[in-house]
Order: C-alpha cells, then structure tokens, then sequence
C-alpha cells in the first residue's frame, strides 16, 4: 500500500464489529440556532465486517502459518474469513482438514479428481485421494494482513 | 406444525467442528471446575460412561479406552449455539430457543411446504454452515415433534435424522414406542405415580381420562395429555426474563478464612448483577449461602443460608455486593472448611417499572457508573473494572485443565491453517 492510499484511508472511520447496530445520532439537538445542514445527509458510517462478512452464521477466521500459498497473497500470519456456506468448486481457495491438520490450498477440480493446489512454486500440489482423510471446511472470501 | 431441532451431543460436536481428529473417537466433556462428565460422544456413551460421572473416579477408564477428555468451553459452546439459532430463524419467524441446543419451530402457514424435506434442508444448513448434525423431528404438536425427534436420533440411518409424524399410523406407533419417563415433562415422581396406575407408555397415558388427569395432577399435564393426542395446547413461549438469578460455585480448594469467603461472595453477586441488567431487569431480594464439603464426613459439617430484602428494586453492583457481604457476614462461622457458596437473586422486576419509593431510593449515580462498567467489561478482556473487595489478580476461577481454546469468541485461538 502507498502513502496516497493511506492518506485517503485516514478519512474513514470504521466501526468496531461490536457495535454493528449503531445508527447515528442525530445530536443537534432542536432549539436555538441553525440546525447542521448536514444532517439530512446523514448515512450509515462504513462497516468492514458488514464488507467481510456476508454471511456471519457461517463465517469463521483463521490465521496462516507457512508460505505455500504466497503467490496467492496469503502470507505468514494472515489473518482468513471463511464462509462455511459457500459450495467448493474448481479454482476457490478452501481450507481443507487433510490427515489430521488444517490446510489452506487452491481446490483444483479435473476429470473427478481433486487436488489441493499451493500457491508456491517450491511447494508440489496434493492429490487427494480415497485413502485421505479429507474435508473441505471452507471456503476462503478474503484475506487481511496488517501491513 | 412444530419441529423440535436437537444438536446431536453438542457440546462434543463443537469441539470437533475445529479438531475434527477426534471425528469417531470416545470424547467426554467435563463439568465447570472438571468436576464430572456434562456431555459424551456417541462412542463414548456407547464404553458405558454414564452421565455425570464424577471426572476423578473415571481417570484409569479415560485411559483404559482412550476417550478425549474435555473442560467445558462455555464461550465456545455459546458462540456455536447462537450461530445455530439464528440459522432456524430463517426457516421460520417462530422459533423458541428451548436451551443451549434445542430449538421449537412452528410452521403456521406452510400448508403447501413438504415438511419432511424442508427438515431436510434445515438439517443440511445448519451442518453445513456451522458443522454441527441435529436431529428434526416435526409433528402436529410441540410434545409430539420431541418424540418424532428421538426418533429420528433413534434410527440414523432409517429417518436421515429427519422424522415426521403426519398421519394416525404414525401417530400410535410413535406414542406405544414411548415409555412413560421419555415424555417430555414427566417428573421422577410423576412417572411413579403413573407406573402405579399401569402406564408405561405415552399410548397409556393418553387413554387416562382428562378428568382424572386434570384432578390428580394439574393444567400442565392436561396440556401434555392433549398435546400427546396431537391436540395442540403447549403453546410457544415467549423469551421470559429469569425469574431469580444465581451464581453459585464450589470452590477449587477449601476456604477457610473471611475474607477469602468475602471475596468470593462480592464476585458472585457483581456476576448476578450483571446477568439483571443484561435482561433489564431489578430485583429486591437476594439470598446467599454457604456450606462445608459435605463429602468430607469427617470434618465439621455446617451449611447456612440467609435471605436480604432490599428496600428499593435495584440493579447496581455497589447496593448488591453490599448487601451480599452485609449477609455472608452473619451466617459466617469461624473453623468450617467451606466448599460452596452462592448468591441468588430474586424479587426480579423490569427495570423500567419500577415502582417510585417515598424514603427510600437508590443512588441516582449508580445508573451511569453501571452502564461504564458494563460497557468497559464487555470492551476488555475478563472482566478489568472490579469492586475492590474483589481479588484483581483473580483472572480464571474455574479448573480447566483440558481447555480447548476460543476458536470463535478470541482472535488469538482461531484455527491454524498451513
């Protein structure tokens, strides 16, 4: 991110996911003097976790460990939104429950099989077979990293 | 038309959503403080572990076969529930949370819905979204869809984990099927009274007369007869505020000193004043008590309880710790090794009606100090801003030796993922 972006991200003032369920208060109050000509304009401030989760029964976070799938843009120590409510299909990033551990890898869908495809060219992709224990947990929507 | 939505042994089922390793392995979890055993697996029910189990008596059995043993995850298991919850609401605006992992759901209106597959959807949704299975089971009435529901626990495999009582056959099987102390609401000491009169089976108390019914028990069991009928007459409740509040705990160590007790009291009557203002409400009463182990016989057994009438309804910490300490004080007795205590709050009135008091009156400071205090608790983790009769290095008061973490309620315990 460059510094112009920062610069413009400053004018935003996003609201903690607690208190999704603010409105704003109209606190001009109605006596003297000339009421705020900006009230009639007046709207909802941004909300990131109504941007980043679009499904919250089914949403989930979790966070990144290793480098396979840097080439995705999910580092080390990344923080995930999962939505558990979307289907997996070819292409999609999905956290997977592979042999005993979490994953995070691209669902490659081909001629019935699947294979869990990373994002590095130092890693090999996984064909998933009958003998794995296998799950796809779901489906990854968005990633956050501090920066 | 009622379903009963079931979360097949929840609390198990949550902690397998993010370890799915113990997926098909024995898991017990354990009670607060890892007393006995409040929820099993299937596997583990199938060993022969009883229900509340003490923890203590079982630890070779946990080894002997291998069962995964769990501390209650009451944040977690709190986090899945709402998830679930709010996932039935969108099947139906009329939805009663019954506890933590059941649910009441009625259909007004869906005369032209194939009930059977819409619980098949409700089913699949809720599986898939939050990993956890329930079981639906759909009647005409609210009793009768808690039997269709054990059925469809009953028989996996037949039903799908979806059971629908729809027509008369159904309907008669379902209740000969069911003994009598399965009934929903049917007390210990109302199933003795009924084994006395030859009923062993939903189908035999239904053949009672209403009279007899009605004049031996009460309304209640009237309703439950006509529901069992497929008459419907439980209705659904609304969300009802508690009618007493309670924290009570046994301690981890025994407690033998005053101001140990002290401490301990004014904790538990700022966590009861906390559960009152989050339902609004005030209270006017409250009783606290106190007592020795009463499994260690050979030490000086003593148990007291002692109630306070407060002079004006209120919800602040401040009136209420007072008052608890003000009554631990006279029921406390020097040499008693104490193991237990609590505080209960009663007298509960909406906060907003309270009824205006000549002499005497509270505080008018105290609102706002509350409503900080509670929005500065809920901001802060565990809980920063405290009495200061209250222990501040006190951070975790239960014994959770085999703790699973947050996963949804703490961004430091989510998931790993490679």
């Amino acid at each position: 991110m460059n510094k112009r972006n920062e610069q413009i991200l400053e004018f935003f003032s996003p609201k903690s996911p607690r208190d999704v369920s603010e409105v704003i208060y109209f606190d001009t109050g109605i006596s003297a003097g000339f009421p705020s000509p900006a009230d009639d304009f007046m709207q909802q401030r941004l909300s990131l976790d109504s941007e980043l989760v679009k499904n919250k029964e089914a949403t989930f976070f979790a966070r990144v460990t290793g480098q396979s799938m840097i080439d995705a843009g999910l580092n080390d120590n990344d923080l995930l939104v999962i939505d558990r409510s979307l289907s997996p299909s070819n292409n999609r990033i999905a956290v997977c429950f592979l042999d005993g551990e979490f994953t995070v890898k691209r669902l490659k869908v081909k001629k019935g099989e699947v294979w869990l495809q990373p994002e590095n060219k130092d890693y090999k992709p996984i064909k998933v077979t009958q003998e794995n224990d296998f799950i796809i947990w779901g489906i990854v929507t968005n990633v956050i990293k501090k920066v | 038309m009622f379903a009963l939505v079931d979360c097949n042994n929840f609390y198990a089922s949550c902690e397998r959503v993010f370890n799915p390793n113990l997926q098909g392995k024995p898991l017990a979890i354990l009670s607060n403080n890892d007393g006995c055993v409040i929820a099993r697996s299937d596997e583990v029910k199938s060993l022969g572990l009883p229900m509340g189990a003490p923890a203590f008596k079982y630890k070779q059995f946990f080894i002997d076969h291998k069962v995964h043993v769990h501390s209650s995850n009451y944040p977690l298991y709190g986090d899945m529930s709402r998830r679930v919850m709010r996932i039935l609401e969108r099947f139906t605006p009329d939805v009663e949370v019954y506890s933590i992992d059941e649910a009441f759901l009625k259909f007004d209106g869906f005369e032209n819905y194939d009930l059977e597959s819409y619980g098949h959807e409700i089913r699949k949704t809720v599986l898939k979204w939050t990993g956890i299975p329930t079981c639906v089971g759909i009647a005409p009435t609210k009793a009768l869809s808690k039997i269709a529901n054990k059925i469809a626990r009953k028989f996996p495999k037949e039903t799908g984990g979806v059971y629908i009582i729809d027509n008369e056959l159904k309907h008669l099987k379902a209740l000969k099927w069911t003994p009598i102390e399965k009934v929903w609401g049917i007390g210990y000491s109302l199933q003795r009274h009924l084994i006395k009169k030859k009923c062993k089976t939903a189908y035999d108390f239904v053949q009672l007369s209403d009279l007899w019914v009605r004049q031996s028990f009460s309304i209640t069991q009237w309703k439950l007869k006509k529901d069992l009928e497929g008459v419907s007459k439980i209705e659904m409740e609304q969300i009802k505020n508690k009618r007493a509040i309670a924290t009570t705990r046994s301690f981890e160590t025994t407690l033998t000193s005053f101001t140990d007790i002290k401490e301990r009291i004014s904790t538990f009557a700022t966590s009861c004043a906390e559960k009152l203002r989050r339902q609004n409400s005030s209270c006017h009463m409250l009783i606290v008590f106190l007592r020795s182990n009463r499994f260690k016989t050979q030490s000086k057994q003593y148990r007291a309880s002692t109630i306070v009438s407060i002079p004006f309804p209120t919800d602040s910490t401040l009136v209420i710790s007072t008052n608890a300490v003000r009554a631990i004080e006279s029921i406390f007795k020097k040499g008693i090794h104490y193991k237990k205590a609590g505080v209960i709050l009663t007298g509960i009135v909406p906060s907003n009606n309270r009824q205006l008091q000549m002499f005497d009156h509270e505080d008018p400071r105290h609102k706002p100090l509350m409503s900080t205090i509670d929005r500065l608790n809920n901001k802060y983790f565990m809980k920063k801003l405290r009495l200061a009769n209250q222990d501040l290095k006190r951070t975790w008061k239960m014994r959770q030796a085999h703790l699973s973490p947050q996963y949804t309620t703490n961004l430091k315990d989510i998931i790993k993922v490679k």
